[in-house]
């Protein structure tokens, strides 16, 4: 039995390998998403240009610019003269905020009288405004307490913050669990869906079934070397991870690889439950699409923060599992706990993996129909 | 105890009967023919008889095990050639014969005299993929294939379709020779002139086995009048023969016109007849049926019965 099987994953590799297009998912795909997300899909900016309109032009007015220019973040496009040409600027698409100085600015300013500035973002893109306005509002901050350092003001409240296992706020350290977790669901669950269903629509199936190889052999001999393949693909979009953006596997590295091996299964189970359904290879397809891959990139959390979903779209976050692998692989990579922090997560993705197991077990066909 | 044996089986596809009440039997080391168009279920019984379907109704066995029950003990005996070419198009001949070696449990080295003959004839080209070979080296590679597990019964699903005249006559002798070893051979083929070359044949359209018999006493059997009649207009002498009341049936056979009439007639008679209607007639001459023509009187006359 085991000589079948070693001929079933070596006909496997002898598939993947010649074939252009699986090659392309396979190795293609990990290293463009790591390399897209990692660097045209990033949440910090820098030399973003600003529009300035001071009415105060004094001394304490050219600090505050020169400060807010000074972290590299922003870089004043133009100074403006009057508020009819603020929106110049956001209709010729070259700057994204304006900031406005009042004249009597400075005086407030040193008399303790709460001064104000006015800022004025592009609102069409509202995730950039929002955070444009967090990074302004801290250079304006830090600009205040700078100055009433020199000054004596007894009622400062001073705001120390540290962000914890991320202390730069790098988005790498998001983006590498998440690409792991995707690359993982493509090549376990798309690709296993898609050549099981070549093999029903070549018709070679037919001659399969009608052999002495009892079908889970089939399926586990198929199944096989992509497990291999995305293992590897996974280690490996770790260690770019490390290496090129430094994001830490602070905690066990047999615990990760051991929750690894669980996702497979899970997302392997999902392949094979997709593949009893579709005959064809393009129905694999988009099944695979739309059910898994769109989802799992969309609700898990991973590109937008399921807090701020509605309750609906929550609740179908928390039935993908790619969401949980996702949270044990930050809790594991980037926090360091052991498995007794990560109980709850990962008894949902065995019990998922369980039914799943169960569901492709009974639909798994011993005949055509 | 017979190869196959097939009782009463039936199987509907929703509304459409795709087989009605089948029975026939194969003997061990007989070459039987299953003989109809495109459409008739013969794709449809040999999934039944190789485990794939499960009728709705009947029984059916092969080397002594029932369909159902023990498929398992089926799949390790028999051997099948499904009617599309399915073998992996991305392996060499090699890989493909090696692959499915394997999966039965044997190696090329320990059934080669079985393949041998077949095998030779493609093996200049063992390292080339499937996918790129013609369609009769296709075919040879998935018989070799079917039969490298030394099977005690043999399933061709339509092995000639879409094969050149050479290579059909060769894969014809190919299945003589593979008969001899003992081994039991159920092909099905949509053409007629390969019907002479099987030990019995069944005819068999729209789900109905018109008539199972050894086609020489098929052919023996037919007792009606039949003329070969060539003219210079094919379509006004059909015309015209189709209106006489002594015609049971005219029907074009290439540059022929077959004709049954329903008493014996005297051909210079016909010859005559045609003539009147200011049709030039290079011959008229009696002849014995072929299978085609027992075939096309067959259905003829299931059609009426309807």
């Amino acid at each position: 039995m085991f000589k079948v099987f070693k001929a079933f994953v070596r006909k496997e590799f002898y598939h993947i390998l010649r074939d252009k297009r699986t090659l392309l998912i396979l190795f293609g795909m990990p290293v463009a998403q790591v390399l897209i997300f990692g660097f045209a899909v990033t949440n910090e900016f820098k030399n973003t240009e600003i529009d300035v309109l001071d009415y105060a032009k004094d001394t304490t007015s050219e600090q505050l610019i020169n400060h807010i220019q000074s972290s590299g973040n922003f870089i004043v496009n133009a100074m403006l003269t009057s508020e009819q040409e603020m929106e110049d600027g956001f209709k010729a698409g070259e700057s994204k905020l304006i900031v406005v100085i009042p004249e009597n600015f400075s005086a407030d300013f040193y008399a303790n009288k709460r001064p104000e500035i006015q800022v004025i973002t592009d609102g069409s893109d509202p995730n950039n405004a929002n955070t444009l306005v967090q990074y302004i509002t801290q250079m304006v901050n830090s600009f205040q307490t700078e100055k009433t350092t020199d000054a004596t003001s007894p009622f400062q409240i001073q705001t120390a913050t540290r962000m914890l296992y991320n202390p730069q706020l790098e988005s790498a350290y998001n983006f590498v669990p998440g690409v792991v977790a995707l690359i993982l669901l493509i090549i376990c669950a798309m690709l296993t869906s898609l050549t099981i269903a070549k093999e029903q629509e070549m018709g070679t199936m037919e001659v399969l079934l009608v052999s002495p190889l009892p079908p889970i052999i089939i399926i586990i001999g198929k199944v096989t070397p992509y497990a291999i393949l995305s293992f590897g693909i996974a280690l490996s979009v770790l260690l770019m991870g490390n290496i090129i953006f430094s994001v830490p596997i602070v905690g066990s590295f047999g615990l990760l690889m051991l929750m690894c091996l669980l996702y497979v299964i899970t997302a392997l189970s999902l392949g094979t439950l997709i593949s009893t359904k579709s005959d064809t290879q393009q129905k694999a397809m988009m099944t695979s699409l739309m059910s898994l891959m769109m989802p799992s990139m969309l609700l898990s959390g991973f590109l937008f923060p399921m807090s701020s979903m509605p309750k609906i779209l929550q609740w179908i976050g928390h039935i993908i599992p790619t969401k949980w692998f996702i949270d044990i692989l930050k809790a594991v990579m980037l926090r360091g706990v052991g498995i007794d922090f990560i109980l709850l997560e990962v008894g949902v993705l065995i019990l998922m993996t369980v039914v799943l197991l169960f569901a492709t077990w009974r639909s798994f066909k011993i005949r055509l129909e | 105890m017979g190869a196959i044996t097939v009782e009463h089986i039936s199987k509907s596809y929703g509304d459409i009967k795709a087989l009605k009440d089948i029975n026939f039997n194969v003997k061990s080391g007989e070459l039987f023919g299953l003989i109809g168009p495109d459409g008739a279920g013969k794709s449809t019984l040999f999934r039944i008889l190789t485990t794939l379907l499960l009728a709705d109704s009947g029984n059916a066995t092969v080397v002594g095990h029932d369909v159902v029950k023990e498929y398992k003990d089926i799949r390790k005996k028999v051997g099948y050639m499904p009617g599309k070419f399915s073998l992996y198009q991305d392996l060499s001949i090699e890989e493909n014969l090696s692959f499915f070696a394997t999966i039965f449990g044997t190696t090329i080295e320990e059934n080669y005299d079985l393949v041998k003959d077949i095998y030779v004839q493609i093996e200049p080209f063992k390292k080339r993929l499937a996918g790129k070979l013609s369609g009769g080296m296709k075919q040879k590679l998935a018989l070799c294939c079917a039969l490298i597990h030394k099977p005690e019964v043999l399933f061709l699903d339509e092995p000639t379709t879409g094969v050149d005249a050479v290579s059909r006559k060769e894969f014809w002798d190919m299945l003589k020779s593979l008969k001899e070893k003992g081994i039991a051979i159920l092909v099905s083929t949509p053409y007629m002139d390969e019907a002479s070359l099987c030990d019995r044949i069944a005819l068999i359209q729209e789900g109905k086995i018109l008539s199972i018999d050894a086609p020489e006493k098929m052919i023996s059997a037919f007792a009606k009048p039949l003329y070969a009649i060539k003219t210079n207009d094919i379509y006004e002498t059909l015309l015209f023969l189709r209106k006489q009341s002594y015609t049971e049936s005219a029907l074009p056979f290439g540059e022929y016109i077959h004709l049954i009439t329903r008493e014996p007639m005297d051909k210079v008679e016909i010859e005559q007849q045609i003539k009147s209607e200011n049709i030039e007639v290079e011959e008229v001459k009696a002849i014995k049926a072929t299978v085609e023509d027992i075939f096309l009187d067959l259905s003829k006359t299931a059609e009426t019965n309807n």
